[in-house]
């Protein structure tokens, strides 16, 4: 996993820092040209620190509160009160088992679908640009206007699906009432989610293969390998960087669904389609409960964490073999 | 050579084949918004739909566009996309080049902490940033969407670049030093110009980011003077709730830009993709 570890151990040592050599000029103008990182690093630092760093640590003081949000107005220190009630709450668990199932429907979907028309592509074929650009267009749309345009498809009496599965494939009689029941709807909320993911995964692994050498799969043929065989065998080892980047970055924006469920089903019927994401807002902005909702948010993060610790390992592993 | 080429045109119907087949479920949806935002409300939602509207009509469009505040909220979407865009590339890749090019105490660590940001679901932190941004006093201001936006996507964008500006060759950099020009100056007059195509790529993920968001909008802007196109196409929803042919030409007006900007950088992208994220 070089993408992200390569600070620590790829990367050679960068020139050193100008006029501190041993025989640089005065110290007032080595001191002055020590600062020139900082300078740099400054502006964006100070936007960092206000908009994620500082937020972060303020999440977690919240989520310990029974937090009043009026300005300055005083909050009652609850302690873990807030992850308690999380534990007993059945909408939570409810949430995190949808969320849960958001991600394994839709990240080894997007993975193995991206992957396929990666390699599809990655040939000379007629119209491979247009291929792209169109697989490429659900990523680069809004997922408020994607988001609308699946509702839009799921209907219950004239939806598109509903008509391409009654009237045109007859698998079923009964017009399927989609977005009124639980599972029905988590399927209309993962089937936008792979949707609107396939390119993504695509265009990265489509980079990725470019830097395979052609002359091992070549070999590999020669040596009378099946394509089955050179992909596992050949193509996919060189791809691992790219499996490991594009893994973790689907988790990660699986955990960060929420568009998509908040203009679909709102989290409903009932709360059934709630998802940790769409259940914090909700506590935060319409109860005004932002110690639960920080609670909730940490939560999240700690499985977020604890994921990535696992996959790094994992990768990292596979490497070593 | 010529057995590969044989053996790939002879395979090549089977390949087209999911191609195509693939292509249809990807494009479908995109028909249909088109082909409903060119439908009279009447008929929407007829059975069976109907990929060419029978009696086509621009009515949605003209709706859409005259409805009070359309262009305002158009307006509103491009300054704060066009403004975010500039922050980030500007903070980012003063950021990358201190990272690329020195060595300084506590490197390590500030990239870290960077890296990590990367880890995060970014909506997590909504609850604590609101109740920043509403301290600040930018609740409903455009201000407080850029700077957020900017802080959300300088993590990303620093790494993008970060890999782009190391595999610049450090003799270009030489020679200029020795004809005197510091660090800032080879920031600006070698490292950014040289890094056209990687800006590139940084500036259409920037725009679209900007663009496209959702949840922060929805939550620090209650002025609908202040709504940018992704609020007011949620709330075109809600408010005629059954109107979808002026729902999509809403939609379709907010994403033509994006298709543009897509379409005119995509060779940027790919390339500056490569270059960056995926190195070694």
């Amino acid at each position: 996993m070089s993408v992200l570890a390569s600070e620590a151990t790829a990367r050679p040592a960068p020139v050193p820092v100008r006029g501190s050599g041993p025989r640089g000029p005065r110290l007032s103008t080595r001191l002055r040209a020590a600062r020139v990182p900082y300078l740099f690093l400054l502006p964006g630092f100070a936007v960092f620190v206000l908009v994620m760093a500082y937020p972060m640590a303020q999440a977690f003081r919240i989520s310990l509160h029974e937090w009043n949000i009026l300005p300055g107005a005083e909050s009652t220190f609850v302690g873990i009160a807030n992850y308690l009630r999380a534990l007993e709450d059945p909408v939570f668990w409810k949430a995190l088992v949808n969320t849960g199932v958001y991600m394994l429907a839709t990240v080894p979907a997007q993975l193995a679908l991206g992957m396929l028309v990666a390699l599809l592509l990655n040939r000379a074929i007629k119209g491979r640009t247009w291929f792209r650009a169109l697989y490429y267009l659900p990523v680069v749309t809004s997922w408020v206007v994607v988001s609308l345009l699946f509702r839009y498809l799921f209907v219950t009496d004239a939806g598109l699906v509903n008509y391409v599965l009654v009237d045109i494939l007859h698998v079923t009689d009964t017009r399927i009432a989609w977005l009124q029941n639980r599972w029905t709807a988590m399927v209309a909320i993962c089937a936008l989610g792979i949707w609107k993911g396939v390119g993504w995964s695509m265009i990265i692994f489509l980079a990725a293969l470019q830097n395979v050498p052609k002359e091992l799969t070549e070999a590999a043929e020669l040596d009378g390998a099946s394509p089955t065989r050179r992909f596992f065998s050949v193509v996919l080892p060189m791809l691992r960087a790219a499996v490991a980047f594009v893994t973790i970055m689907l988790v990660i924006g699986g955990f960060n669904a929420f568009t998509s469920i908040y203009l679909m089903t709102g989290g409903g019927p009932g709360n059934d389609t709630q998802v940790l994401l769409t259940y914090m807002y909700e506590q935060a902005f319409d109860f005004l409960d932002f110690g639960y909702g920080s609670s909730i948010a940490y939560i999240l993060t700690l499985i977020v964490f604890a994921l990535s610790v696992v996959q790094f390992r994992v990768f990292r592993y596979s490497e070593e073999d | 050579m010529s057995v590969r080429d044989d053996r790939t045109t002879r395979r090549d119907p089977l390949v087209y084949l999911v191609l195509v087949a693939g292509l249809v479920l990807t494009i479908t949806p995109f028909l249909v918004m088109i082909s409903t935002s060119f439908t009279d409300q009447s008929l929407v939602l007829e059975l069976p739909p109907k990929l060419l509207p029978a009696d086509p009509t621009t009515r949605n469009y003209t709706d859409a566009l005259s409805s009070s505040g359309f262009a305002l909220y158009f307006a509103n979407s491009a300054v704060v996309a066009v403004a975010t865009v500039a922050g980030v590339l500007l903070l980012s890749s003063m950021m990358a080049f201190a990272f690329a090019r020195f060595t300084f105490p506590g490197k390590s660590v500030l990239f870290g902490a960077l890296m990590a940001a990367l880890m995060i679901p970014g909506m997590i932190l909504i609850l604590p940033q609101f109740l920043v941004a509403r301290d600040l006093g930018l609740i409903d201001s455009r201000l407080g969407l850029v700077l957020f936006y900017i802080g959300a996507q300088l993590a990303f964008i620093t790494f993008l670049l970060r890999g782009f500006f190391q595999s610049v060759p450090k003799e270009l950099e030489e020679a200029m030093e020795l004809d005197g020009a510091g660090p800032w100056r080879v920031y600006w007059n070698l490292m950014l110009p040289l890094s056209r195509p990687a800006l590139a790529t940084a500036a259409i993920f920037t725009f679209l980011g900007a663009w496209d968001e959702f949840a922060w909008a929805l939550t620090i802007i209650n002025d609908p003077d202040k709504r940018t196109l992704p609020i007011a196409i949620a709330l075109f929803q809600g408010q005629y709730s059954t109107s979808w042919g002026l729902v999509f030409a809403a939609s379709v007006i907010a994403v033509v830009p994006v298709i543009v900007i897509f379409v005119f950088f995509q060779r940027h992208f790919v390339s500056g993709l490569r270059s960056g994220a995926l190195k070694g």
